[in-house]
Order: C-alpha cells, then sequence, then structure tokens
C-alpha cells in the first residue's frame, strides 16, 4: 500500500514540476499577503502592489527608471566579468600551485573578511569618484569568493584525465579547452549563482556613496524624500530584471553544459 | 614515489628491446612496478634513471586500466580530439564499424557499458595512428566472454596495421593468446625472470595450444603462473 502511494505521490510531482506551478503559486501567495497588509495599515509607509506597479509603469514610460536600471545593470555586468576573470586566473593558479597558494591564502583571507564598505570608501578616496573605481571596488568584493571556488575546482581535477591528455600529446589549448574547462564548469557555475546576487547588492552600495545615477542613487534619493512607493518600484523593477536573468540566461545555460550528464541538473 | 611520499626502488636494472611491429606482453605479479613502467616508457613519468630510446615525439596510443573517456564529449568526439591528422572521418567511421561502436559515435560515455567504453578506448588509442601502442591490462574487469571478444578485435585491427605494442597484464592465458615476446617479471625491485618468444602467428593459436603452453610455463616458472 505505502508503496504505491510514494509512486503516485513522484508521478504527480513530476508532472507539475513541468510546468512551474508551484513558484507561481508561491509568488501569488506573497503578493496576496502584500496586497491584505497594504489594505489593513492604510499607511504612506506600506504601498500596496498595485500602486508600486502603476509607479513603475509610470515611471518606465515618462521618467527614467529603465535609464537607471540600464545603467546598474551595466555595472553588474561589467563587476561579474571583471570579478570571474581575475578571480578565476588566481584561483586556478593557487589550487595547482601549493607554494603561491601558501603566499596569497593569508591575504585571501583579509580580503574574505574585509567589509565590502571598507573596500568601497577606501576606493573612493584613494582613486577618485569614477565609474572605473566603482566597478573595480564591486569586483574586488567578489574576487575571494571565486577565487576560493575555482581552487577547490583546481584542486579536484582528475589526475587520471590529465594523464590521458598527456599520453595522447594534447596541445595546453585542446587540453585547458576539453579536458580541465569542462570539470571546472561546475565551480564556475557555483561561483557565477553566488556571485551575480552578491554583485548587485553591492553595486548599489556603490552607486549610493558615489555615482550620480543607477539604481542605488535612486533609492538613496527616495529615502531621503521617504518616498516608499519608489524605494519599493525599484527594487521590484531590478529584482525582475536578475530573475530574468537567472531564468533566460543561467539556467538554459547550465542545462547545456551538463547535457552529457544522465540526469540533466 | 610511494603513496606516503617516501621513494621506492619500484624496478630496477630493467631492460627490455621491443621488436618492431611485434607484441611485448609484460607478465608479472600485481605491485611489481608494470605500469609505472608503462608510465616511463610513454614519457609521463620521469622520476627515474635510464633511457628510453623512443622519440619524445612519438605518437603514442595508451588504453588505460579505465577507459578514460572525456564524458562531456561524445564518442566521436573523443576520438577525433586525439587523432593523427591523417585520420580522416572515413577513417573514424571504419575503425569504428570494425569495433562495433558505429551506433555509439553520436552518444556520451556515461551511456556506455564498460565493455562498450572499452571498444572506444580501442578505437582512440588506434586512431593516433600510434609509432607505439601502449596497454595497460586494457580487459581487466570485464566478463570473460566480453574480455575475450575484445581480445580478438585487438588483434584484428592490430594485424591490420602491425604496430610495436607493449602490453601489461596478470591474465596467463592473454598473455599467451597475445604475445609475440612474452616477460616474465619478478617482484620488487621488478627484474626480468625470463623472455620466452612464441613464434605461432596469434591467429593461429587455438585453445588446446594455449593450454598447452600454458602447462608449459606452469612447469618452468611457478612463481609466475600458479594460481593464473
Amino acid at each position: 500500500m505505502s508503496v504505491t502511494f510514494a509512486r503516485t505521490e513522484t508521478g504527480r510531482s513530476l508532472r507539475l514540476s513541468r510546468v512551474p506551478w508551484m513558484p507561481i503559486l508561491s509568488v501569488a501567495g506573497f503578493v496576496l499577503v502584500w496586497f491584505i497588509g497594504a489594505e489593513i495599515a492604510q499607511s504612506r509607509l506600506l504601498p500596496g502592489p498595485v500602486a508600486v506597479l502603476e509607479y513603475i509603469y509610470d515611471e518606465s514610460l515618462h521618467g527614467n527608471l529603465l535609464t537607471q536600471l540600464g545603467i546598474t545593470l551595466w555595472r553588474v555586468v561589467a563587476s561579474f566579468f571583471v570579478a570571474m576573470i581575475i578571480g578565476s586566473a588566481i584561483g586556478l593558479i593557487m589550487g595547482q600551485m601549493p607554494a603561491v597558494n601558501r603566499v596569497l591564502d593569508p591575504w585571501l583571507i583579509v580580503l574574505l573578511n574585509l567589509p565590502a564598505l571598507v573596500i568601497i570608501i577606501l576606493a573612493y578616496v584613494w582613486f577618485g569618484l569614477s565609474e572605473a573605481t566603482a566597478i573595480g571596488a564591486v569586483a574586488l568584493n567578489k574576487i575571494p569568493n571565486v577565487v576560493v571556488t575555482l581552487r577547490e575546482g583546481a584542486r579536484a581535477l582528475d589526475p587520471a584525465l590529465n594523464e590521458m591528455a598527456r599520453a595522447y600529446r594534447m596541445s595546453p589549448w585542446s587540453k585547458f579547452r576539453n579536458v580541465t574547462l569542462p570539470q571546472l564548469q561546475p565551480y564556475f557555475a557555483a561561483a557565477s549563482r553566488s556571485g551575480i546576487s552578491l554583485i548587485w547588492k553591492i553595486v548599489l552600495v556603490v552607486e549610493l556613496l558615489g555615482r550620480p545615477n543607477g539604481v542605488g542613487f535612486e533609492l538613496h534619493l527616495n529615502f531621503q524624500l521617504f518616498n516608499v512607493i519608489a524605494i519599493l518600484g525599484y527594487t521590484l523593477a531590478f529584482v525582475a530584471v536578475m530573475l530574468a536573468i537567472e531564468y533566460l540566461l543561467v539556467q538554459p545555460l547550465e542545462r547545456y553544459s551538463t547535457r552529457w550528464r544522465n540526469k540533466p541538473v | 614515489m610511494g603513496a606516503d611520499g617516501t621513494e621506492l626502488t619500484a624496478i630496477r636494472d630493467f631492460v627490455l628491446d621491443l621488436k618492431p611491429e611485434s607484441m611485448t606482453v609484460l607478465m608479472g605479479p600485481s605491485g611489481c612496478g608494470k605500469t609505472t613502467l608503462l608510465r616511463i616508457i610513454a614519457h609521463l613519468d620521469d622520476r627515474f634513471i635510464g633511457e628510453v630510446e623512443f622519440p619524445n615525439d612519438a605518437r603514442i596510443g595508451f588504453m588505460f586500466q579505465e577507459p578514460r573517456l572525456l564524458p562531456w564529449r561524445t564518442v566521436r568526439q573523443n576520438i577525433e580530439l586525439v587523432a593523427a591528422p591523417s585520420f580522416t572521418a572515413d577513417d573514424l567511421d571504419k575503425l569504428a564499424h570494425a569495433v562495433g561502436i558505429t551506433e555509439m559515435l553520436p552518444r556520451y560515455p556515461l551511456e556506455l557499458s564498460l565493455g562498450l567504453a572499452r571498444r572506444v578506448a580501442l578505437a582512440r588509442a588506434f586512431s593516433t595512428r600510434p609509432d607505439l601502442l601502449l596497454l595497460d591490462e586494457p580487459f581487466v574487469s570485464l566478463d570473460e566472454k566480453t574480455a575475450d571478444r575484445l581480445r580478438r578485435l585487438l588483434l584484428e585491427v592490430w594485424s591490420a596495421r602491425p604496430t610495436t605494442a607493449v602490453m601489461v597484464t596478470h591474465n596467463a592465458r592473454e598473455a599467451i593468446l597475445l604475445a609475440d615476446q612474452l616477460v616474465l617479471l619478478a617482484p620488487r625491485p621488478t627484474h626480468v625472470a625470463a623472455i620466452e618468444t612464441i613464434d605461432v602467428p596469434q591467429a593461429e593459436r587455438d585453445p588446446k595450444m594455449i593450454e598447452a603452453l600454458h602447462t608449459d610455463l606452469l612447469e618452468r616458472f611457478p612463481a609466475n603462473f600458479s594460481g593464473l
């Protein structure tokens, strides 16, 4: 009896997961709670979902919400690539050369534990309130995480496949592309995942402290005006952008690069 | 170098002459340094004193104990990646047909059984058009029927294009079936106990003859053949 029951359960949850009903229901539930809460509170400090959506709509058409979103998105993307490239290079070297690892490891720990705010303030003080400083400061906050993840990846490289590549005299480039990179793919995926979310949070701080535009600047401005509709509007709009990146870019890319596995992740 | 980082002498005073286009089989008990020897020949291990008179840029085909295919590349890509420049798509199809993996070419290695993966590894080893073929217990942990089919396949592909080959095994009947030159090793530090030459072409060795040779060798080298 219990076996049959378990089977029906998995069968149903599998069919359900093909259409993403559960996430949709979950979000709808949240919006409902928000709506009821706002109705009860009747306060300028807790606007309902309709008011916020109206604000987003108006600001996109007549205001500069889209421009600000674009500027912030560009900063996120730029910092992300700078952090990933520099971080993975250092991580791979540290993972494969114990001597380098011993020298750099204390600095890695320092950087991991240095508050983002300290890095941002010092960067602005020393290098000026420029776009390059902003992006560099954000990247510097993310680099240690990438290093740690990719260092693990480099340590986990399979020596048997490495030996195969050497026995067959594969060229360094071919070996990197066909033997090393695919083994690092899960580590890149993990670093990117945690990377995008961390970076966008830090980008807002950087914008708040020293940029004349972007979502962070707008949030700061509206905080001073106590304009909660605008704060929620900007937040929601950017969260939507990040969700779109996750579902339309990151996940399909991941499915493509792990298609060789028996079961897709 | 041992697993604990201490230096070990696995092999000492070892001299081996390979005859061109012949199959040399090294046979000895487990852990006597057979794999180390193959790695030295392939220039994969340089922590030894001695000489390997084989050019560094020679093309090598290596069949390891495990198939060691790249799981994220299709079977076809696995072969193409290491194949000799002169090895065309047409050659690949012929070779795949010869070892019976034509249908497997677009698949990924994780979808294959061990026996099939070994066939792919065999095809890959020949796709380099090797100057030297190295086989490290390539048929270990297969059931006897599959292993025997693969041995015949190896002989077929190898006879079509005779290559200097060195194989390591501890399976006596496999050694007698395949060897032109049978090198018997004695344990640590490994040295050559005896070299036997088998003159009959591999294709003409029937089970009766293999049993006779086996009995004969068992009498003369009980240490190498007992229990196998």
